[in-house]
């Protein structure tokens, strides 16, 4: 190992490498081998584990699940069902209590999406950060991102989807001039109306970004905290021990991490919604 | 990329918080997930006893009313019959009484001219005495004539 410092900026920056597949400097498409490469590709570039972790977690989400209710019975549940239904309940609850803009079939199955799939995919963040990077370094790919949601690409995708339905509902229930209405009449009245319309485009944009920048923000935080604990056991056998009970602590901490921003972003997305199909008073 | 003891750390932290998971979080929620299910299926219980008891105290109530019915047409059926019974023998007693009465007047009537008869024999047979007294003039003994008398008054 030459030179510490070295290996250790080397490590973090490993690890925070998504496996992108762009248009490589010599023209050709490929996989990026380097930060820099990957960088150059520019906007025109796709990171491979983001989407492969999140369609495997989505299908194995919308399989299992899938499987309970083909199966449900009306009779007492057995081990799986009683477990999809319990969670099932608890997001409905969720919704009754957040949404109150009338019958909307779609809220319900969303927010349970939400919640699911986002839990799965930071609930990669508990899998030791070198096992599957080195798995894949033996299959030959030189970079590879476990954790979907510490990739803003993952959760500014779900927060701009999100943010269109609130745009679409917001159209449709409110009609072009009532939400123009919304975003230009209030704080200050009608003679406000630039100060009003900056204000509130500025509350709407707000939406999806904290959405994005939230559930990013803690989970590459949290990843960043592996990352530092796994360099301190490469530093002997003290601080070695001593990093072993900083990740256990950090992956029981984790726990409630993972499950509180999963519910946060499945939360505000109903709340968000809930907001769209407000008539202004 | 090099691979070295961190892998190993962190293996065993890994196999470490397995364990935890294991020890400290699955149990709570598998317990909770295992009284929900207790949960529904004593209320499923509960309500299919409450059904099954809703039945029985149907039927229940059926055959009470059947037989409250069945035993009313009985009783009625029983009134019926023994008031027929008493007005038959309410006539007969009435008709036996009847004959009883027109047989004693019958009796009566009987004994009344029987009585009547005896008399008038005596008063002609004490006629006849008188007659033939007169007649014969003391010739005639009663004592003597006695059989005498007796034929001639049984012959009227």
């Amino acid at each position: 190992m030459a030179g510490e410092a070295h290996t250790a900026a080397d490590y973090i920056k490993h690890h925070l490498q998504n496996l992108t597949f762009g248009r490589l400097p010599d023209g050709s498409w490929g996989l990026a081998n380097s930060p820099e490469q990957a960088k150059a590709m520019g906007f025109w570039a796709i990171h491979l584990d983001t989407l492969g972790v999140s369609i495997v977690l989505g299908v194995l989400f919308l399989w299992l699940f899938r499987r309970a209710a083909a199966s449900a019975t009306a009779g007492v549940p057995g081990g799986w069902q009683n477990f999809v239904e319990w969670v099932v309940e608890f997001i409905d609850t969720s919704v009754r209590g957040s949404f109150s803009g009338g019958r909307n079939d779609l809220i319900a199955p969303l927010a349970l999406t939400i919640f699911i799939w986002i839990f799965l995919l930071n609930l990669m963040d508990l899998v030791p950060i070198d096992w599957i990077p080195g798995l894949m370094a033996a299959l030959g790919l030189p970079y590879f991102k476990l954790v979907p949601t510490t990739d803003p690409n993952a959760t500014f995708g779900m927060s701009i989807a999100v943010f269109l339905l609130v745009l679409y509902y917001s159209f449709k229930i409110k009609g072009p001039g009532g939400f123009l209405a919304e975003l230009s009449l209030h704080p200050f009245g009608k003679w406000g109306m630039p100060a009003n319309l900056f204000l509130e485009t500025i509350n709407l944009i707000a939406k999806p970004v904290s959405l994005a920048l939230r559930l990013f923000g803690n989970l590459y935080a949290g990843e960043m905290i592996f990352i530092l604990i796994a360099l301190l056991f490469g530093a002997g056998i003290g601080w070695g021990l001593m990093a072993g009970f900083l990740q256990l602590g950090w992956a029981i901490f984790h726990i409630l991490i993972i499950t509180l921003q999963a519910f946060i972003f499945m939360t505000l997305t109903i709340v968000y919604l809930d907001m769209a199909h407000q008539e202004h008073h | 990329m090099n691979i070295n003891a961190t892998l190993i750390g962190q293996s065993i932290t890994f196999a470490v918080f397995v364990w935890f998971c294991m020890r400290y979080v699955w149990p709570p929620i598998v317990k909770a997930l295992e009284t929900r299910r207790k949960t529904i299926a004593d209320g499923l219980a509960a309500a299919e006893r409450g059904r099954h008891e809703q039945e029985l105290a149907a039927r229940r109530a059926a055959e009470t009313l059947h037989d409250a019915k069945v035993k009313a047409a009985d009783i009625i059926a029983q009134a019926e019959k023994r008031a027929a019974q008493i007005i038959d023998e309410a006539k007969a007693a009435a008709k036996a009484e009847g004959e009883r009465l027109l047989a004693a007047a019958r009796a009566e009537i009987e004994q009344e001219a029987r009585r009547a008869r005896e008399q008038l024999r005596a008063q002609v047979a004490a006629l006849v005495v008188a007659g033939a007294q007169r007649v014969l003039r003391r010739e005639v003994d009663a004592k003597a004539h006695a059989e005498l008398l007796e034929s001639i008054a049984k012959e009227l």
